[in-house]
This record gives structure tokens, C-alpha cells and sequence, in this order.
């Protein structure tokens, strides 16, 4: 195990309190976001709103968590601070979630309109219930 | 930037050292995290399926509103925000730890293991009191005629659109809902809380590695480093389970 020290050719960040302060920094944006999150995820419930609206708010709550992840693995994991073709190892492979999730979502929406037209299904969604109820 | 200068000037792929400047460990934790992502993506992906094939599904603000001890209250999120802010918040003492490995601060490396480990454990008795909270808490279900009190299983989901009778006292009850609804939650946060566990012994077998000083005798604590690669990835995962499982 002696060698694999001597492979560390450049430190991967300063030892002083900058690192310290970067951190809390990111600790602050990471729970401003999640309070954010919150406040979009319960006005959906506190409030009627139009389906496209809803729907604007929830593509919102996503690219608010996509940022969130950004934070964490190029602080928290130190990956920003990698060199570039480590980065690129790692991110360009992840790229192939852009086709899963569209292609996916895309076929359960399609089950669904084939069920609806063929099934003989209720037309209209029926309304979602806004009563706990019982516990 | 002087350290940018100088690995633009280095010929990595020379040899002698490591192309990606990192020790083999690390690289393959990255690998290996990069893999664990493909495999929550594709249960997460395989839920939205499922969820966009269906003309009805369970509003998260309605199914998750208890707290515990807060009795019947209606607390929407609440509960879950708590759980959230605790995995942020070990991770954050996580990054402390590793940070104080770079110092070769042994004293600072073991309090913030602690933390780390403590805000794990947390998250899982968390998780532990939804879960139980779920599958024994019942609910007004017309089933067959009949309205039966049920909880939420991987077999039942009482969370479905109103039914046209009232209970007693002028109680909610619904129809059952899509039972793909208890497998996937128990299915993807049960597979996410086992990665906590297992981060959790993970993390303990590190904080007894260096409260043994073997980190300092080895001149290094990048096994911390790789530890907190591990448990960053599960803070990672729960932003984006939270995301579907309770925000959308």
C-alpha cells in the first residue's frame, strides 16, 4: 500500500478554513433549496390550482433537486475538484438516464391511453381526495 | 491556480503514476457508486412507469401527514422534511470528517464520525416509525361491500379515489388504490434504508480504525475519504426519492 500515496501527485484541496467555509456555505444552499422544495411541494396541496400549473411547479421541484445533486457530488464529494477526464468517466455514462427516464415514462403514458381506449376505463381521472380521514 | 498550470503541464498517461490523480480505491468507489445509480435510477424510472400508467395515484401530502406524537394531526411533509434535514446534516459532519482526515487530525476525524454515525441511526429510527406508521395505521376501505379499516401493504393500498358512502362519525373512506403504490414505496426506501444501514456499519468500522490510529500510522485517511464517497451517495439517492415519493 506504500506506492499508493506517492500516486497522489496534487493535493485535491486546501487544508485551511476556506474548505471549512465552503462547506457551510453549500449546508446553507443545500436546506434554502429544501425549504423551497417544501414550500412549492405543500402550496400544491394547500391551494387548487390548474393541472399545467401544477405540473410547471413540479418540473420546478425537479430542476431544484438536479441542482441539489450538483452540489453534493461536486462539494460534498469533492468531484469538482478531480481532473477533468475522471469527471468525464463518471458523468458522460450517466447521460444514458436522459433516454431511460423519457422512454420509459413515455411508454407508461401509452399504457395508459391503450387501456383507457381499449378497456373500456373511466374517461376523466377521478378527483383526488383531500380528507385524511380516519388513522 | 498554480496546481491548474501544473497538471495541464503533466504527461499523465506516461506512467509512473495515476492517470486520474487518485488512489485505485477511490476511482473504483466512483464506479462502483456510478453502477448503484443505475440501479436506484431503474427502480425509480420503473415507479414512474408504472405511476404514468395509471389514471389515479395517492397525493403524498395526503398519505404522509403524521408525526409522531403529534396524534391526528394533518402535518403534510413534516415528518419527512425532519427525516431529510437529518441525512443533509450528516452529511455535512461527514465532509468535517474528511476534512479533518486531511489535516491528519485524528481527534476531529473521531468527533465527526460520531455525529455521522449518530444522524444515521437517526434517519433509520426515522424511517422505522414511517414504516410502522404505514402498515398499521388503518383506513376506511370499501372493499366488496363491505368498509373494513386497512393499513398500507405491498398487497393493499387504501389510499384510492373516494367511495360514495361516508364512515362513521362522517369519517373519509376511499376505495383501494393502486396496489403498485406499498411496493414501490416499502420496495425503494426499504433498498435505500439498507444502504443506510450498511453505511452506518461502514462508518463505525472506520471510527474504530481511527480511533485505533491505524489511519495514522498509514500516514493517510483516505479511507475516510472513500467511507464518505459511500455516504454521500446515500444522501444523494434520498434527495432523489424524496423527490418522487413525496414532493411530486
Amino acid at each position: 500500500m506504500e506506492h499508493s500515496v506517492q500516486e497522489v501527485t496534487f493535493h485535491h484541496e486546501p487544508g485551511g478554513n476556506e474548505v471549512v467555509k465552503k462547506i457551510i456555505k453549500t449546508t446553507v444552499i443545500l436546506s434554502v433549496i429544501t425549504v423551497i422544495e417544501l414550500g412549492l411541494g405543500l402550496a400544491m396541496y394547500a391551494f387548487p390550482m390548474a393541472d399545467a400549473l401544477k405540473l410547471f411547479l413540479k418540473g420546478a421541484i425537479v430542476i431544484l433537486s438536479l441542482a441539489k445533486a450538483f452540489y453534493i457530488v461536486g462539494v460534498f464529494m469533492h468531484l469538482g475538484d478531480e481532473i477533468k477526464n475522471l469527471i468525464m468517466t463518471i458523468v458522460v455514462p450517466l447521460l444514458l438516464f436522459i433516454w431511460f427516464i423519457a422512454a420509459f415514462l413515455w411508454d407508461g403514458a401509452s399504457w395508459r391511453n391503450l387501456r383507457n381506449t381499449y378497456n373500456g376505463a373511466p374517461a376523466a381521472a377521478p378527483t383526488e381526495q383531500h380528507d385524511s380521514g380516519k388513522h | 491556480m498554480a496546481t491548474a498550470q501544473a497538471q495541464m503541464e503533466t504527461k499523465w498517461w506516461n506512467g509512473g503514476r495515476s492517470p486520474f490523480n487518485v488512489e485505485y480505491g477511490k476511482l473504483m468507489m466512483w464506479y462502483f457508486l456510478m453502477s448503484d445509480a443505475f440501479t436506484f435510477g431503474a427502480f425509480l424510472i420503473s415507479y414512474g412507469t408504472i405511476r404514468f400508467s395509471q389514471n389515479y395515484w395517492p397525493d403524498p401530502n395526503v398519505v404522509f401527514n403524521a408525526f409522531p406524537f403529534a396524534g391526528h394531526a394533518n402535518l403534510p411533509l413534516a415528518f419527512v422534511s425532519l427525516m431529510t434535514f437529518i441525512l443533509i446534516v450528516s452529511s455535512v459532519t461527514m465532509v468535517l470528517a474528511v476534512h479533518a482526515g486531511h489535516n491528519m487530525d485524528k481527534k476531529g476525524v473521531v468527533k465527526w464520525m460520531i455525529w455521522t454515525i449518530i444522524g444515521g441511526l437517526a434517519f433509520l429510527g426515522c424511517q422505522a416509525w414511517e414504516w410502522t406508521h404505514l402498515i398499521t395505521g388503518d383506513h376506511l376501505v370499501l372493499m366488496d361491500g363491505q368498509v373494513k379499516e386497512l393499513g398500507t401493504t405491498v398487497s393493499m393500498n387504501p389510499w384510492g379515489p373516494a367511495a360514495n358512502v361516508t364512515g362513521h362519525e362522517g369519517h373519509h373512506v376511499s376505495t383501494p388504490g393502486p396496489v403498485a403504490f406499498g411496493g414501490y414505496f416499502f420496495g425503494i426506501t426499504g433498498f435505500h434504508g439498507f444502504h443506510v444501514f450498511s453505511g452506518v456499519i461502514i462508518n463505525i468500522v472506520m471510527l474504530v480504525m481511527a480511533m485505533n490510529g491505524t489511519f495514522e500510522r498509514r500516514g493517510h485517511y483516505l479511507m475516510i475519504e472513500k467511507a464518505g464517497l459511500y455516504w454521500h451517495f446515500v444522501d444523494l439517492v434520498w434527495v432523489f426519492v424524496f423527490l418522487c415519493f413525496y414532493l411530486i
